[in-house]
Order: C-alpha cells, then sequence, then structure tokens
C-alpha cells in the first residue's frame, strides 16, 4: 500500500472574530488521504468543513489561528514558506470553488484565466499554453472552444462556469483536487453532469480528489472512502459504501435517512431536516457535541467527550455507544 | 456609435445651456468694464458712452448673445476689451501654458497615487499602510492654499527652485537642454503644489476600492491558484477596482483647472489663471463667459473620457449589463 498523499494530524482551527471571543472551527481533525482516491466529506453547514478546505491550501483569513499539521510530500504546509506554499497551489493542489459565479474575475477573458494558472506555474511558450487551454476546454466538455476563449464570465451559463474552474484546477494536473460544494450553485440537472466529469477527470489522472459536501446522495458509487464532519470534528470516516449502507454514529444515521426521504420525493411539504442546531461554537458546552440532538443519547453524553473508537476493521467513529 | 453621437449631442446642447446661464448672471452682475473710469474726472461721461457703445455693452442682451454666438463660430469668443483683442486666441496661448502644467501634474499625480493605493490596499493595518494613509490624510486636510504659500514662502527663502513666470530672462539664448532645465525648474513648485493637492485624494479612493475587492470569492480563488502576489493585485485586483478609480479621474479632469488656478496666480505661472482672476476683478465679460464655457468643456469632456475608459476596461458595461455582482 503506498504512503499517504496528504495526511492531516491534529488539525484545530478558531478565529479570532473582531468581536471578541473565539470561535473554534476545527477540533483536532487526523485524516489521511491517499493517491487517487476519491474522499467525500460530509457535513452540514457550519460544521467547518469549508474551513478544512481552506486550511488544506493555508488560505484562512488573517484572523484565524491554527494548530497541527498537514503534511504534503514530506512538508507541514501549515509551516512552509509562502513562496513555497504558492508553487504548490494549483499545480499540486488545486481547489475547485464553491459559488463559481463569483470565482472567476469578472473583467478578464476566461482562457486568459486559465492560461494564467500555466503560466504561474510551467515553462510554456505563448502559443503551447493557448492550446492547452483549448485542450483543457475540450477536456472538460465544451465544444465551441473558439467562443468559451474569448468569453467573459458574465457571458457563461452556470455549467460553463463551473466547467471553467475544472479546468482551471486540473490545468497543471495536481495530485490533489479538493472540490468545495462544486455542485450547490447549479440545477440539479448539472449535477451528474459535473459529477461525471470530475469522476471521469480524477480517474484518468489518477488524482485525489477531497469532495466536500453536505448531501449524502452525490457521493454514492463515487467517494472510496467517506468523512463526516460536526461541529469541526470528524465523527465518523471508513469505506463509503459500508458508511453509507451501515452508519455507525447517530448523527450520520439522521443525515443519509435524510437523503432518502428526499430523493423518494415527497420535497414539496418540507425539505427535511434534523431537529435541534449545531452548538453555538462561542459557548462550548462539555460532553458530545451532537448530545443535544441525538436520538440515541444516554447519561454519560452530556458530561463525556466521545473518543474516536473503531469497532470494527477500517471504520472510525466517534460515540459513547460503541465504547467499551 | 450611436452611443458616441448621443452623448456628442447631449454635451453641445449642455454648453449652449451653460452659455445661456453664463450669459444671464453676467449681465445680472453689477457694474462693467467701464465704471471704475466713472470715478476719473478727467474722463468725461461722453466717452464712456462711446466707449460702451464701441464695444457694444448697451445693446440689448439677446442681440449681444446672438453676437457672441457668431463670434463663437469664428472662433473668437467675444472680444477682450483689456487686451484689446478677441478672447479666443488669448485664451489659447495661455490654455498651453495651464495645458503644460496640469498634463503634467495629473500623469504624475496618478503614477504615484495609483501603486501607493494599491500598496496600501494590500498591507492593510500593517505600518506602510498606516504611514500611506496618515499622509494622505494629511494631504486632503490642508487646504491648497496654505500648501501653496507654505511651499512658495520655503522655495524663495532657500532659493530652492526658481520662482515666478514659467521661462528666465534670457531664456531664448540657452541651448536646448539649458531651456529643459529653466522650464523644469520653474515647473517644480507649481506641480509640487498640485501633487500634494492631488495624491492623497486618488490614493485614498484606490485603496478603498481595491482593499474591497481583496476580499472577494475571486481574489480567493486566484490565491488558491498560485498566483502571484504582485500578478494578483495588478492584474486582477485593480482592474476589477478601476470603475470607481475611473469615474473619479473624470471629476479629476474636470477639476483640475479649478486647481490650477489658484497654483498659477500664487506662483506667477503665466496659465489662464491670472487671466482669468484679472477679468473677473475688472468685468471683462467675454474672458469671464470664455473661462467659465471652458471649464465646462472640460467637465463634459472628463466624464466622456471616463465613460469611454469604462467601455474599454468593462465587459460588463460594453455589454450593456448592470453590473452582476
Amino acid at each position: 500500500m503506498p504512503g499517504p498523499l496528504l495526511h492531516v494530524k491534529d488539525l484545530r482551527v478558531r478565529y479570532l472574530p473582531e468581536s471578541g471571543g473565539k470561535v473554534q472551527a476545527l477540533e483536532g481533525l487526523n485524516l489521511e488521504i491517499l493517491p487517487g482516491e476519491v474522499t467525500g466529506i460530509l457535513g452540514e453547514s457550519g460544521s467547518g468543513k469549508s474551513t478544512l478546505a481552506s486550511t488544506l491550501l493555508r488560505l484562512l483569513p488573517a484572523s484565524a489561528e491554527c494548530s497541527g499539521c498537514v503534511v504534503f510530500e514530506g512538508e507541514d504546509l501549515l509551516t512552509a514558506a509562502e513562496s513555497k506554499l504558492r508553487r504548490i497551489r494549483g499545480s499540486k493542489i488545486a481547489l475547485i470553488p464553491q459559488d463559481p459565479a463569483v470565482s472567476l474575475n469578472p473583467v478578464t477573458r476566461v482562457g486568459e484565466q486559465i492560461s494564467e494558472v500555466l503560466r504561474a506555474h510551467l515553462r510554456l511558450s505563448r502559443s503551447e499554453r493557448k492550446q492547452r487551454v483549448r485542450q483543457l476546454l475540450v477536456e472538460v466538455g465544451f465544444e465551441d472552444v473558439d467562443r468559451i476563449v474569448d468569453a467573459y464570465l458574465h457571458q457563461l451559463s452556470g455549467g460553463q462556469r463551473q466547467r471553467v474552474v475544472i479546468a482551471q484546477a486540473i490545468a497543471c494536473r495536481p495530485s490533489l483536487i479538493i472540490a468545495d460544494e462544486p455542485t450547490s450553485k447549479l440545477h440539479s440537472e448539472l449535477h451528474c453532469q459535473i459529477l461525471a466529469l470530475l469522476a471521469n477527470t480524477v480517474a484518468q489522472h489518477d488524482t485525489a480528489l477531497l469532495l466536500i459536501t453536505h448531501d449524502p446522495t452525490i457521493l454514492a458509487g463515487f467517494a472510496d472512502r467517506l468523512m463526516v464532519m460536526y461541529a469541526g470534528r470528524l465523527i465518523e470516516q471508513g469505506p463509503a459504501e459500508s458508511v453509507m449502507r451501515r452508519p455507525l454514529h447517530p448523527y450520520t444515521r439522521a443525515l443519509i435517512g435524510l437523503s432518502h426521504g428526499h430523493t423518494s420525493g415527497n420535497r414539496a411539504s418540507h425539505l427535511p431536516s434534523i431537529p435541534g442546531e449545531m452548538p453555538n461554537p462561542l459557548h462550548v458546552m462539555p460532553g458530545c457535541r451532537f448530545e443535544p440532538r441525538c436520538s440515541e443519547k444516554m447519561g454519560v453524553c452530556a458530561t463525556t467527550d466521545p473518543q474516536t473508537f473503531s469497532p470494527e476493521s477500517s471504520r472510525l467513529v466517534s460515540c459513547l455507544k460503541y465504547g467499551n | 456609435m450611436r452611443f458616441l453621437l448621443r452623448r456628442l449631442l447631449r454635451a453641445l446642447l449642455m454648453l449652449l445651456g451653460v452659455s445661456l446661464l453664463c450669459f444671464a448672471f453676467t449681465q445680472m452682475a453689477p457694474g462693467s468694464f467701464f465704471d471704475e473710469m466713472r470715478l476719473n474726472p478727467q474722463i468725461s461721461p461722453e466717452t464712456i458712452a462711446t466707449l460702451r457703445a464701441h464695444y457694444g455693452l448697451n445693446r440689448p442682451v439677446p442681440i449681444r448673445y446672438a453676437h457672441w454666438m457668431l463670434s463663437l463660430a469664428k472662433g473668437d469668443f467675444g472680444y477682450c476689451i483689456a487686451y484689446n483683442s478677441p478672447v479666443g486666441p488669448l485664451l489659447w496661448t495661455r490654455a498651453k501654458n495651464t495645458l503644460l502644467l496640469t498634463a503634467t501634474a495629473t500623469i504624475l499625480t496618478w503614477l504615484i497615487a495609483v501603486p501607493l493605493g494599491v500598496w496600501s490596499a494590500s498591507s492593510r493595518r500593517r505600518l506602510a499602510d498606516r504611514f500611506i494613509g496618515a499622509s494622505s490624510s494629511l494631504m486632503i486636510s490642508v487646504p491648497e492654499i496654505v500648501v501653496a504659500v507654505a511651499l512658495l514662502a520655503v522655495a524663495v527663502r532657500w532659493r530652492l527652485v526658481l520662482v515666478g513666470g514659467m521661462v528666465s530672462l534670457g531664456f531664448d539664448d540657452l541651448s536646448l537642454w539649458g531651456k529643459v532645465r529653466d522650464l523644469f525648474l520653474h515647473m517644480l513648485l507649481p506641480i509640487s503644489i498640485l501633487l500634494l493637492g492631488g495624491i492623497g485624494v486618488v490614493e485614498r479612493h484606490v485603496r478603498a476600492s481595491v482593499s474591497e475587492i481583496l476580499d472577494t470569492p475571486y481574489m480567493n480563488a486566484a490565491r488558491s491558484l498560485g498566483i502571484g502576489r504582485m500578478r494578483l493585485l495588478f492584474r486582477h485586483a485593480l482592474p476589477v477596482a478601476a470603475n470607481p478609480v475611473i469615474s473619479l479621474f473624470g471629476f479629476f479632469l474636470a477639476g483640475l483647472l479649478g486647481a490650477s488656478l489658484l497654483v498659477e496666480v500664487v506662483t506667477g505661472w503665466p496659465g489662464l489663471g491670472p487671466l482669468i482672476l484679472e477679468a473677473t476683478l475688472s468685468r471683462d465679460l467675454y474672458v469671464v463667459i470664455a473661462a467659465t464655457m471652458l471649464s465646462a468643456i472640460l467637465m463634459i469632456a472628463g466624464n466622456f473620457l471616463a465613460d469611454l475608459l469604462l467601455i474599454a476596461s468593462d465587459p460588463r458595461i460594453r455589454d450593456g449589463e448592470a453590473h452582476a455582482q
């Protein structure tokens, strides 16, 4: 078995808002990403999954503090020099941002914006770059490449924008792509297309993919491994298929249950949700973070912070139900 | 093309309106060029009446307006009584000097202020930003006249630069290099005053709009793709931040004439400033009207230029879209 591509150890991030106080966004995350593997990260909004994406590339705002380490190719990205990081960003680890409508420059032509990524990392002549840009556009499924190269952001549809952003991300053939909710701003009809495109590209170039989402349905049959986040912690991880089929943590069970209810119609009445809310990150209570919303809580849950248990091989879960 | 024509037509109409108002207001103002002669017992009232008739000051206002329009068509812009010549050529010789001063000042102001603003925005809340911020506040808050007089005092006291006029006596005898040097030394003082007045304002605007852009998702996205810092600032942030700055540029051009008038009067630069001041004080009304028209033209031209630049710089405006942000 090859060594991990990315190794995250005890990652902690907290925001220090100007209004005072501290917000613990990530609390002691440990995870590994293997080369060529598709990892799904599942969590509600506010669970810290987008913070995780920015932390891996050290793109956090100045008001954030982080500790722990993120080791990529033998180097800790959290302490690496800025110039070193710049060379890794976009060329070895690429991020597909959440909302392409605001993630592309509105006054620069699309072709130029893709070519710029090549220019930042590779030594190519002008014409070679031009050609690569066209190849990339074809690769992400455009037919009228001539028009797209010279188009501006506002002249593209949502799906086209998403494809352009993907072309940027794969331009330098990174070994890891982080996709933060790549379909959340798209029409549901486009979800499959974009996901298929992503799946194809990563399979073709043996790229590892970290797919961050709140929607378990898009991970089914796509992700190799699944990690579930809640309130800044990883509460469950394991092979995607087995987690989906038999979730261990009550929260995972609720999330996956929701998505089944959701897809089987009946969405007109109301969007299903887990009762209760994520705990206020400004006032941390003792005990399990999920305890107030948990349907299977026990007496100890309110006072004891669960450790991580491994009730069966290759599965990890942070829930006291599985403690001895 | 149709857009340009429409704008041009609107500009002409606007100028017509300005000229009408100018005429009306100068007529409403009390006194005329010859009023001071009345105090002189050696000049008979008949002489004054003849002079007034000669310059047409006794004719009804609409007729004089019509005459003025005719002279406009000839490029005369009316008649200057003090210099006893048509206003047009008189204004033009002076305007060239003003143009030399203001064009140089504008170019320098923007060349200095834009990078300063970008730098300040990119080093938010650090020492450089604080220093630049404090200096530009100072520059904005000290009135231009104070700056002008203070610099003038310093320059005269220590004989740092040549003060007064545009060239020295014996300019014509100098070699080409000597001429350039002489002109440069004369320009140094008025240009410095204009720069101190302008840089602060422009720097502030650039900083404000660039720092707004720096936090946007696409700047983050570009950063996540490993684009270098300089390229991020000047190729990504600045073009998007340019719109409000370009609008400011239009107003800046329009305001330059006003700013340079003061500077020219204080430093004795032979531009439009002293001419207009003199003409206003002595009620040499066609010169005043022409000067007002000129500043209206600059205002319209400045805004027009800003519009053209916006169209050139922002594809969203080119496509007639509302700002899709």
